[in-house]
């Protein structure tokens, strides 16, 4: 459960990645390819060379949805219900939303370095299951 | 037996050469402990776990993160036998502490952010791709003796 203190975290953490959205993005993406091959098997379609504009453009949607997500922090199964739909009926990525969330949290160590602080590591941390819980929702 | 290239070799040393083992032991443990909250009970003896101030500030947090972090430098300097490094604190994690395994994982995670928010963009996709993988074997070579 997100407390009153994570979501001003969360909130926090989102304003500095806010002007370098479509990068972060992109780098989430870049390492999870490089560091779970088996993530790339649910984008067969896609040039996965690193920094393509098909990741790039697709870093771009997954940052935005997030940055929705953390608009509505107090409702997160309804501002992601139609995400959720897509992820549960037709995309249908296991085991992959943990991992993606992992090379979330390294860019922003990445980028934040000393100020990506432990208790913002939580927060992110509990936030990121709390969005990987609302899209598998609909699975079964 | 996991394979390990010349380059990833030179990746974990070139990252391992850099590590105060003291400061990112401690901050991978206390990390730990606050944001898997539930790991504290492997810690009851170590007092004053109440907040995150609190454990930052925990000697004895400080003082078994850079055990823990000493005790991984045995893994790097053993890349190619994993299993003999770690088969009596395998036993000891299982049979003494009763730790499950999967905090292991959580741990290795852990320490890739220290890692990540400490180097910086030196941190790159190739160097966590190849961290990732020594920390999943790390943690399967602790898992290895558990019965």
């Amino acid at each position: 459960m997100l407390t009153g203190e994570d979501k001003k975290l969360i909130q926090m953490v989102w304003e500095k990645v806010a002007g370098c959205q479509e990068d972060v993005g992109c780098e989430t993406l870049d390492r999870m390819f490089a560091t779970y091959p088996q993530t790339k098997t649910y984008f067969p379609h896609f040039d996965l060379h690193h920094g393509s504009d098909q990741i790039r453009g697709h870093g771009k949607k997954v940052v935005a949805a997030l940055g929705n997500a953390v608009k509505n922090l107090d409702n997160l199964s309804q501002a992601l219900s139609e995400l959720s739909n897509l992820h549960a009926y037709n995309l249908r990525p296991c085991f992959v939303l943990q991992l993606l969330a992992q090379c979330f949290q390294v860019v922003l160590a990445v980028h934040m370095g000393k100020d990506y602080t432990p208790e913002m590591h939580a927060a992110v941390d509990k936030f990121m299951s709390a969005v990987a819980a609302v899209l598998a929702e609909k699975y079964r | 037996m996991v394979h390990w290239s010349a380059e990833e070799k030179q990746l974990i040393a070139s990252i391992w050469g850099k590590v105060s083992v003291e400061e990112c032991g401690a901050e991978a443990l206390a990390r730990l402990l606050i944001v898997y909250p539930w790991t504290q009970r492997f810690f009851d003896n170590f007092g004053n776990l109440s907040s995150p101030t609190a454990i930052i500030g925990n000697p004895k947090v400080r003082a078994h993160g850079k055990k823990v972090l000493t005790s991984f430098g045995d893994a790097i300097k053993n890349l190619e036998n994993l299993k003999a490094t770690y088969s009596k604190l395998s036993e000891l994690h299982c049979e003494k502490l009763h730790v499950d395994p999967e905090n292991f994982r959580l741990l290795g995670d852990i320490l890739i952010i220290v890692l990540a928010a400490h180097f910086g963009k030196d941190f790159t996709p190739a160097c966590q791709a190849t961290w990732q993988k020594l920390v999943g074997v790390v943690a399967h070579a602790l898992a290895h003796k558990y019965h």
